[in-house]
């Protein structure tokens, strides 16, 4: 797995865990701030790497398993690797009857990725749905990572993909 | 700076003011830019740097914000300022020329040079850039003559869109923190509950809880410690009311947090912020920073002796969060799993001391309150509902948007009037298209146009099986099937469940099954019959909202649209032609010859056409028995059978 991941071994030179003892004294090793330390080290991970968690719990001084499964309570939290570029297609009720599934099955299709497995081999782009991004007056609309993209259509969503092809490969 | 800080009684507000008024009479004009979610998607940030690099250009200055803080004399030129979300979101980016009040809409980079042309230097309007009142196609130059503006009562979300959501001097230059200075300086705690009891307000989260009923019961709880929440876990799909509060005016969030503090003297305060909100979580983080500088929030809260802090924390993804119980376990650091009440957050809450958790919206209305009176409050809206309510206008409408209208409005006023009429998958107008309204998100109910004509509040709501929830309205079209709809709400609530309740966790699970049961093909006489047993099984078996309240699409829908889940059920068939397996055959033109063969083989003679021409199927007539499909050669029957 991890020969195949780009964040994994660019990481590895940082998994001394010094980075994650910065972010644990940020919040004075205080268990209850347990979703912020998760949060910062994610930014830091892009997701929630095992050997992390545990490190973590025992710094905290609680069990792993809490940790895990606080971990695995919030959808923001990624147990797996997400892609350089994280597609968010909102499926909230004002996007959905402005058809965004036909939206994502246009992405997903361009990009060979399915519900089940939502990151592509080379781990640029992930596809997710959201349930609202609260830009309902744009609906439907898409996220490319920070970047909010209003009234798509699967033939602009595509474009955008493609777009992003592009600069990648040049 | 330092000045502005007396020691004894706080910040002096009416100094604040003074500087910013001073300051902001330095610039001529003023371009507020809308700088919501929705405008930045449209590229108002490019449009901001533009107006900048313009005005620049030409020698003419500009300013970002205003120079309150400086002791000398502002430095004039043109202020460009961002604002929170104005709410006309589709047409975005929105640009007012102040003090004209010239409204802008769909504005590009390329039209900046002329706007500060023309508008700027010589005082014309740009017709092209105005909006056309969609009924009488006449040009629109300020808010007060467009209709989506005009016929609404911005209340909470007056300075929303207006102000700069980034600068404090000029919330208080407006007349902020003036509220929770005299809660604090001249109120005492009873003094505050009795003031928002008087006014009758109740909780904009959901339930409609009276605000000063809860505050009350946290002040007469014992203990030195407590709590004030500030409920930003705004997670119903198609609702977006506090997102624009926190992004457009976060300070107002700020001081009715201080008041609410006050009522039940509380020294801490947690804003709590959904992740999927990234700039509300900065505003909001800047403006207690600032708030915090200025000495407004800190050790001694305008020289009372009591302290206030404020703490943000963003959610990470739980929907049940929203719950209170579910929140004060996840800012506990804990997995969002709501708790039995009693006792009540109020009673034991927060690190289990008495916590006061309220709604964005609820909060901002505070203070506005404070300012002008518990009386003046109720002439607002009605008897049982008083004050006003934001709606996130969302869906087949032709004015999306945030709007805000006094309670008791009616439902016609909101889609027609303000709204602009329901529209047509493409967006065109569609004035026979009305077919339903979904309210309160996931635990709301549809409003059919039996109800276009009830005027909305909290009890008359309740009384058609829906409720105000957190303000969402989803404007559906004839084209919308409803069995879909409720099941969309399903999969919801169903992923969202947290897993505590078994009727919860595996009762929508089923109910989910049994919807796709009915949209795929399989359903049976039985299936809605158990789907109602089930329904009703799981808002008695369920601890918190979430699953008390899940079933009330599916009831909702299956209450007034029977006659389409029977379709669905009995005839395999999907009025709104939407459900996929449902849909009637297709004969692909390229494919077919003519040859008759289908048209022959079908029992119930659903398909027209004539030798040697492209033939069709009448989906009205059509049974799906597949016999079309059997008898044609060429492979041009299509969606049956395989």
């Amino acid at each position: 797995m991890n020969d195949l991941n780009p964040v994994a071994s660019m990481s590895s030179s940082t998994r001394s865990f010094t980075k994650v003892c910065e972010i644990l004294d940020r919040y004075h090793r205080d268990p209850s701030r347990l979703i912020p330390i998760l949060q910062a080290v994610q930014d830091e991970y892009r997701y929630l790497p095992p050997e992390v968690m545990s490190f973590v719990a025992t710094s905290l001084r609680v069990p792993p398993a809490r940790v895990y499964g606080v971990a695995t309570f919030y959808s923001h939290f990624a147990l797996l690797p997400k892609g350089k570029y994280v597609v968010r297609l909102c499926n909230g009720t004002a996007c959905h009857v402005k058809r965004s599934i036909p939206i994502l099955e246009a992405v997903q299709r361009r990009l060979g990725v399915s519900d089940a497995r939502p990151t592509t081999r080379d781990f640029l782009f992930t596809v997710e749905t959201v349930s609202c991004l609260g830009a309902c007056g744009l609906a439907p609309v898409m996220l490319v990572n920070d970047q909010v993209h209003g009234q798509v259509t699967p033939e602009s969503a595509v474009a955008i993909i493609e777009e992003i092809l592009r600069k990648e490969a040049a | 700076m330092n000045a502005l800080i007396p020691v004894e009684s706080g910040p002096d507000l009416a100094a604040i003011s003074e500087r910013w008024e001073r300051a902001s009479r330095a610039h001529a004009h003023r371009v507020v830019i809308c700088a919501g979610t929705g405008c930045v998607a449209n590229g108002a940030l490019d449009v901001h740097a533009a107006f900048v690099q313009e005005l620049e250009r030409r020698g003419l200055g500009a300013r970002v914000s205003v120079d309150w803080e400086e002791e000398s004399e502002g430095p004039g030129g043109t202020l460009v300022s961002h604002s929170g979300c104005q709410g006309f979101c589709q047409m975005g980016p929105l640009v007012t020329v102040l003090p004209a009040g010239i409204l802008y809409t769909h504005v590009k980079r390329g039209d900046v040079a002329e706007i500060v042309e023309r508008t700027l230097l010589a005082g014309e309007v740009v017709d092209r850039l105005v909006y056309a009142d969609s009924e009488t196609g006449r040009g629109c130059c300020t808010h007060k003559e467009i209709p989506f503006y005009s016929r609404q009562h911005r209340f909470v979300l007056a300075d929303c869109g207006l102000i700069d959501p980034e600068d404090l001097g000029e919330y208080v230059a407006r007349g902020g923190y003036e509220a929770a200075r005299r809660a604090y300086r001249e109120m005492s705690a009873k003094d505050v509950c009795d003031w928002v009891s008087r006014a009758g307000l109740r909780g904009r989260g959901g339930g409609g809880f009276p605000t000063g009923r809860k505050w009350d019961l946290a002040r007469q709880q014992p203990g030195a410690e407590k709590f004030v929440i500030c409920n930003g876990d705004e997670g119903d799909p198609g609702a977006f009311m506090d997102r624009s509060v926190m992004e457009g005016n976060p300070h107002a969030v700020i001081e009715g947090m201080m008041i609410a503090a006050r009522a039940i003297r509380a020294e801490e305060g947690w804003v709590y912020v959904r992740m999927e909100y990234p700039l509300a979580v900065r505003r909001v983080r800047k403006a207690v920073q600032d708030a915090e500088k200025a000495g407004i929030l800190g050790a001694d809260v305008f020289g009372s002796g009591a302290g206030f802090r404020v703490n943000v924390m963003e959610g990470a993804g739980a929907f049940v969060c929203g719950e209170e119980t579910a929140l004060i376990a996840s800012i506990e650091g804990k997995r969002g799993m709501p708790s039995p009440k009693p006792p009540f957050p109020a009673q034991r809450g927060l690190w289990g001391k008495p916590t006061v958790i309220n709604n964005v919206e609820t909060l901002a209305t505070v203070p506005l309150i404070l300012r002008m009176g518990a009386e003046d409050f109720r002439t607002m809206g009605t008897p049982t509902s008083p004050g006003t309510k934001t709606f996130a206008l969302t869906g087949h409408v032709a004015h999306t948007g945030l709007i805000e209208v006094p309670f008791g409005t009616t439902l016609r006023h909101i889609v027609y009037d303000v709204g602009g009429g329901v529209t047509d998958d493409e967006g065109r107008p569609d004035p026979a298209g009305f077919k339903a309204v979904q309210i309160g998100g996931p635990s709301g109910g549809c409003l059919t146009p039996e109800c276009l004509d009830l005027p909305l509040d909290f009890d008359s709501l309740k009384g058609v099986g829906a409720m105000v929830g957190s303000g969402g309205l989803v404007v559906m079209n004839q084209q919308t099937c409803m069995v879909s709809i409720a099941r969309f709400f399903m999969q919801f609530t169903q992923n969202e469940s947290c897993g505590k309740c078994v009727l919860c966790r595996e009762g929508t699970r089923q109910m989910l099954s049994l919807l796709d049961d009915i949209i795929e093909g399989r359903a049976d006489a039985g299936t809605l019959t158990l789907l109602e047993t089930l329904a009703k099984a799981v808002q008695k078996g369920s601890l918190c909202g979430l699953g008390k309240t899940a079933p009330n699409p599916v009831l909702s829908t299956l209450r007034h649209f029977r006659s389409e889940y029977e379709e669905h059920v009995l005839h395999k068939r999907c009025p709104a032609g939407r459900c996929k397996a449902l849909r009637p055959p297709e004969i692909l033109a390229s494919k077919c010859k003519g040859c008759g063969l289908c048209k022959k083989g079908c029992p119930v003679g659903a398909i027209r056409g004539e030798r040697k021409e492209v033939h069709v199927i009448d989906a009205a007539l059509c049974t799906r028995c597949g016999a079309c499909a059997k008898a044609c050669k060429l492979g041009a029957v299509v969606g049956v059978g395989q």
